[in-house]
């Protein structure tokens, strides 16, 4: 794994004039998970693509600023809500597709290595079809692993999965992806609440930072600290929206 | 539709035909009935395997040949705006022109023999091939193609691994078409001018009123379009299995 990488976004949004997001400064420290929270249509998947350098549909006014003054390209992998597995792929090739998209050899054993480590052992050869909405999402972590880049972008992974696995699938991620720079976009406060070292509650106005416990991540569902946080967070939410 | 079925409503054909031909009394010069028919299609059986052949010749390298360019094509609109703006308006004026009034030049121009022919088929389908493979590669999901930009993805790769693949149930949807159009193309170009084929047997056995043989003809006609259909139906399956 490369050296830590920290990202700092600073700026505004606006589609055709009207004001997305006023002026934000958001900090990506290195080797953390920083959570963006927030209701739908606030732009936190907007934030989320502008640092991917992905196509929005906003002119952006700012600066995105790595600590390493390097350009983040083909330093960020991305995690979607949808899964994003290729139907015509196998578990395998899907975990491999980025190599064969840089024109690359796969390295299989290491393929093998990451089914195994979201616990997908025997599932390598089988299609998405096959596999359930977790299983699918776990193959979609396998993937980004895979890519082993030291920024990991999620937007929303785990909003499509039932309660269970969601919870484990926070879990496991959380476990694979501990020593990268994170960003987690959601609107979920218990997510939020369980996963985030450092937190924003994003608002048409602007970041408001929250106060994450000081037990590390993951926190247990059903600790009083997460859900208070949890609590906390949520107040915020409804206010900002009324 | 199983074989069952496709064999019992030949059967319920053929019994329509033939009370059509009991009931109504019509001459055997307007409406042969079925054992007629028959009976000359086994007569006639080396003459309609030789005209069969030339045509099933024409519709396969037709429709061969018309693929390639169509996916050719498609792929040249779906990576170069330039290839759009310039393309496109031809490729829709071109669908303006009846492609059967044009079937006299053709034959003008590339003969009587079967090449005038296949440039009809040719000129039939390009159009539904490239058009359903094109929408195809313009449809596919944003998602897909954010992951391959994150990822480093060149242009080319992106377009064969990922475009490409997603566009191939669009692109059997075209071929399903160009299986249907082929034919008529081929039968055109013969009955406009030909020495050989099924069209041109057509217009030879109308011509000596040998009504008989003009039905048997026009069978063989529908059967290999029909299996044609079929073998097209499970290439098209194939292409859109997993998607």
């Amino acid at each position: 794994m490369k050296a830590s990488l920290g990202i700092k976004l600073e700026g505004a949004a606006s589609i055709d004039g009207l004001t997305l997001f006023a002026p934000i400064a958001l900090d990506i420290r290195p080797n953390q998970w920083t959570c963006l929270l927030g209701p739908s249509g606030v732009g936190k998947s907007t934030v989320l693509r502008l640092i991917a350098d992905l196509k929005t549909y906003v002119d952006f006014d700012g600066t995105i600023t790595t600590s390493d003054g390097q350009p983040l390209t083909d330093r960020v992998a991305y995690m979607a809500q949808s899964d994003l597995l290729f139907p015509w792929l196998s578990v395998a090739e899907n975990v491999s597709i980025g190599a064969r998209l840089r024109g690359e050899k796969p390295d299989g054993k290491r393929v093998l290595d990451m089914v195994s480590r979201v616990g997908l052992s025997g599932h390598d050869t089988k299609k998405p079809a096959a596999l359930s909405g977790g299983q699918r999402q776990r193959v979609a972590l396998a993937r980004t692993l895979m890519e082993n880049r030291p920024v990991i972008l999620l937007d929303e992974p785990f909003s499509a999965l039932d309660a269970k696995t969601r919870a484990e699938m926070q879990e496991l991620t959380f476990a694979l992806l501990k020593e990268r720079t994170v960003l987690l976009v959601t609107h979920d406060p218990a997510e939020a609440a369980r996963l985030a070292h450092i937190g924003y509650i994003m608002q048409p106005q602007g970041l408001i930072p929250m106060e994450m416990p000081e037990t590390p991540p993951v926190r247990p569902i059903d600790d009083p600290l997460t859900i208070a946080c949890q609590t906390a967070l949520f107040r915020v939410l409804r206010k900002g929206a009324a | 539709m199983t074989w069952k079925h496709g064999i019992l409503s030949a059967f319920v054909l053929v019994a329509a035909w033939q009370l059509l031909v009991i009931i109504t009394g019509v001459p055997s010069f307007i409406l042969p009935p079925p054992m007629k028919v028959a009976k000359a299609m086994w007569f006639y059986h080396a003459l309609i395997a030789e005209n069969a052949w030339v045509t099933t010749q024409e519709v396969l390298l037709g429709m061969i040949i018309g693929s390639v360019l169509g996916i050719l094509t498609a792929l040249h609109l779906a990576t170069s705006r330039t290839a759009r703006a310039i393309l496109r308006p031809i490729l829709v004026f071109s669908q303006a022109v009846p492609v059967f009034a044009l079937a006299p030049i053709l034959v003008l121009w590339f003969g009587y023999g079967i090449w005038s022919k296949i440039v009809m088929a040719v000129l039939i389908i390009y159009f539904p091939v490239t058009s359903a493979f094109f929408d195809g590669l313009m449809k596919t999901p944003a998602g897909y193609l954010d992951l391959a930009k994150t990822m480093g993805a060149s242009r080319a790769r992106t377009l064969w691994h990922i475009r490409f693949k997603s566009a191939l149930p669009s692109l059997g949807s075209g071929l399903r078409l160009a299986a249907v159009y082929a034919p008529i193309g081929a039968v055109i170009g013969e009955w406009v001018g030909a020495s050989k084929g099924l069209g041109y047997l057509m217009l030879l056995a109308n011509g000596r009123v040998k009504i008989d043989l003009m039905f048997a003809t026009l069978i063989v006609l529908a059967v290999l379009t029909v299996c044609l259909h079929l073998a097209v139906d499970i290439l098209a399956r194939k292409l859109a299995k997993d998607h």
